[in-house]
């Protein structure tokens, strides 16, 4: 890209908050502090290499996987029926789907808190039409719960911008030669839509594989996450080396995600969310 | 056009600069409080405003720990914090709290005699108190029959899925030390072993840790058993009749928070201006009445409801204290505290 002073504001701003605190955290993270100084070591990474801690980093994936794969079964046939709809339902679709999303993501997860206590909302429903109450809350079940719930959308948007682009003439072509519609979906909508799928799971994994507001309120705090760890060794701790190490590794397994993903798309000439 | 683009870029190149540069401390007028959640009744503060003309901001923490180490990062610019005991001790070893001069705040003579000279700072130079109490069950008469009278009734499998902790390394593991026990300041490596072990065998029968969401949960009959703070207890007790609350017979912790000036702070005078007012016997009955913790504050005591200062667990007897212990700094065993609690909340 041609650089234009236009871009200037932009360039400082990448600089003050994203280029110098990245340096920072890389510095904590190669550097011990201690009562004689500050010196080089990689003694954070080696401690991260324990089980307790790779427990906790594999339990992150887990959850964030099931999450997305979660979004992605949920998602995606929503993101067809949006995308099948003529023009002037499906904005006022779209716009519901958003919708939720100008609350506060921290209010609406309190909302679900309410909804899902043993004597919430939904218990006394249950109870009211004489069914036994359930456990809801703290469990696993909630906590997926939340991150479908919150990072649904991400999945659904990126996929419907992509499947409302396709040409409309390739199906009409495919089922003039004879493809029934499940063909159709198999050969063409399907793999056309593949960068949009692929935007949806980046968007939908990084958020959940770092949160930590989810696990802690609909988890109980019993479901320590990656991003419980680095909150802990950041507010609770005050190890801020380690907490910078944990953080520079989750980044690394992230770069090297999105690397396959960008990798990916650029094939595919895709025009996804990034 | 293009002269018109380039001023629209100047201006936003220096709006850029100035709100990097300008997100700094609020001025000087102002008083930067920070105290625990759900700690106070905010309208004294106005009174405050009204009374010195000084704008208060107030921030709030969880735990001494998110304190200490905000704090310590620099950065933030407080001239009142109010943390407990082992956090001030802390605080003083490492030169963080700036000495009060007690000529402005003649109010300091209505702390009772009990609550100076504490052993985190001996010679009352640093700290005035603001509120103490101790750490004990809340539980649910409806849902546990018989009055518990030890920690060991967290561990029992009739409850399970019944019991909210505190999410709080050092309360935690404390209680867990003092139901095996040993001393809730114990530094030594196999007791602490110990203890994490039970907490582990415990998790299991956790419904959840939480701080500030305990008070909701019981007073909404979720849980029948809590760790809690006195002055939460009697909240919550207050509000839902079912609920008692007791110091169990191994012991407990006991604790004051008191008012202290962390060094560096822009706006001494005021500081020292809002502890006299916190001192005031209407302000700090008020505040005692507000929040339901025990206050220090004789005169403000006298003033309170019979019910309450008759109630033990807001005002405890000698004797309920017999086994409690007031936290001390911990001096090596910091990271072991983070070692055993992450192993215990990621199992």
């Amino acid at each position: 890209m041609k650089k234009t002073w236009t871009a200037y504001p932009y360039i400082l701003w990448m600089i003050i908050f994203t280029i110098v605190p990245l340096g920072l955290l890389l510095y904590f993270s190669f550097t011990v502090t201690s009562s004689t100084g500050t010196i080089f070591s990689l003694d954070n990474f080696r401690r991260f290499n324990q089980p307790i801690y790779l427990k906790v980093l594999f339990r992150s994936l887990k959850l964030a996987g099931v999450s997305t794969i979660l979004c992605f079964a949920l998602g995606y046939p929503a993101a067809m029926f949006l995308a099948g709809r003529d023009l002037k339902h499906r904005n006022t679709m779209v716009l519901l789907m958003v919708l939720p999303m100008w609350v506060n993501f921290l209010l609406r997860t309190y909302a679900w808190l309410t909804l899902l206590e043993r004597k919430g909302l939904i218990n006394t429903i249950l109870g009211a039409i004489g069914l036994p109450s359930l456990s809801l809350l703290y469990n696993d079940f909630a906590v997926f719960l939340g991150m479908v719930y919150n990072f649904l959308p991400f999945m659904v948007l990126p996929i419907y911008s992509i499947l409302s682009k396709i040409d409309r003439n390739l199906i009409e072509a495919a089922e003039d030669l004879g493809a029934n519609p499940f063909l159709v979906f198999l050969k063409i909508t399907f793999p056309l839509s593949i960068p949009g799928i692929i935007s949806g799971i980046t968007m939908v994994f990084m958020p959940a594989v770092t949160t930590f507001v989810i696990s802690r309120l609909l988890g109980g705090g019993q479901y320590t996450l990656i991003g419980n760890l680095i909150e802990q060794q950041f507010l609770t701790v005050g190890d801020w080396n380690f907490g910078s190490a944990i953080s520079t590794v989750m980044m690394a397994i992230i770069l090297i995600g999105m690397g396959f993903a960008s990798r990916y798309e650029t094939e595919q000439e895709g025009s996804g969310l990034w | 056009m293009k002269s018109l683009g380039k001023i629209l870029v100047a201006i936003l190149l220096i709006s850029t600069v100035i709100l990097a540069g300008g997100c700094g401390p609020s001025s000087k007028a102002a008083l930067n409080v920070y105290n625990w959640g759900d700690y106070i009744d905010e309208t004294v503060l106005k009174d405050f405003e009204k009374q010195y003309k000084v704008k208060v901001n107030y921030d709030t923490f969880t735990t001494n720990e998110d304190m200490y180490v905000k704090l310590k990062a620099g950065g933030s610019s407080y001239d009142l914090v109010i943390p407990s005991d082992y956090m001030i001790k802390r605080m003083i070893d490492e030169d963080m709290v700036e000495k009060l001069d007690f000529n402005n705040i003649p109010n300091y003579q209505h702390i009772g005699a009990t609550f100076k000279q504490l052993d985190f700072d001996p010679q009352d130079q640093y700290s005035v108190p603001y509120m103490w109490g101790t750490v004990g069950i809340l539980y649910n008469k409806k849902m546990v029959p018989t009055t518990p009278d030890s920690w060991k009734i967290l561990w029992d499998k009739k409850y399970a899925k019944q019991i909210l902790m505190m999410d709080s390394q050092r309360d935690c593991i404390g209680i867990t030390l003092k139901m095996l026990g040993y001393s809730l300041n114990s530094e030594n490596l196999s007791e602490l072993e110990q203890a994490k072990e039970a907490l582990i065998q415990q998790k299991p029968l956790v419904l959840a840790y939480v701080v500030d969401e305990v008070k909701d949960k019981m007073i909404a009959e979720e849980a029948a058993l809590a760790v809690v703070w006195s002055g939460d207890a009697v909240y919550c007790i207050r509000e839902n009749e079912n609920l008692d609350y007791v110091i169990p017979k191994e012991g407990s912790n006991l604790w004051f928070d008191s008012m202290i000036i962390p060094k560096g702070a822009a706006n001494k005078e005021a500081a020292e201006n809002f502890i006299n007012f916190m001192c005031d016997t209407e302000i700090a009955f008020r505040n005692a009445d507000y929040i339901g913790y025990s206050s220090p504050h004789t005169e403000a005591v006298k003033k309170l409801p019979r019910e309450i200062t008759d109630n033990r667990s807001a005002y405890p007897l000698e004797e309920d204290l017999t086994n409690c212990e007031v936290f001390t700094k911990l001096v090596n065993v910091l990271k072991e505290f983070d070692r055993i609690w992450t192993e215990v909340k990621a199992e």
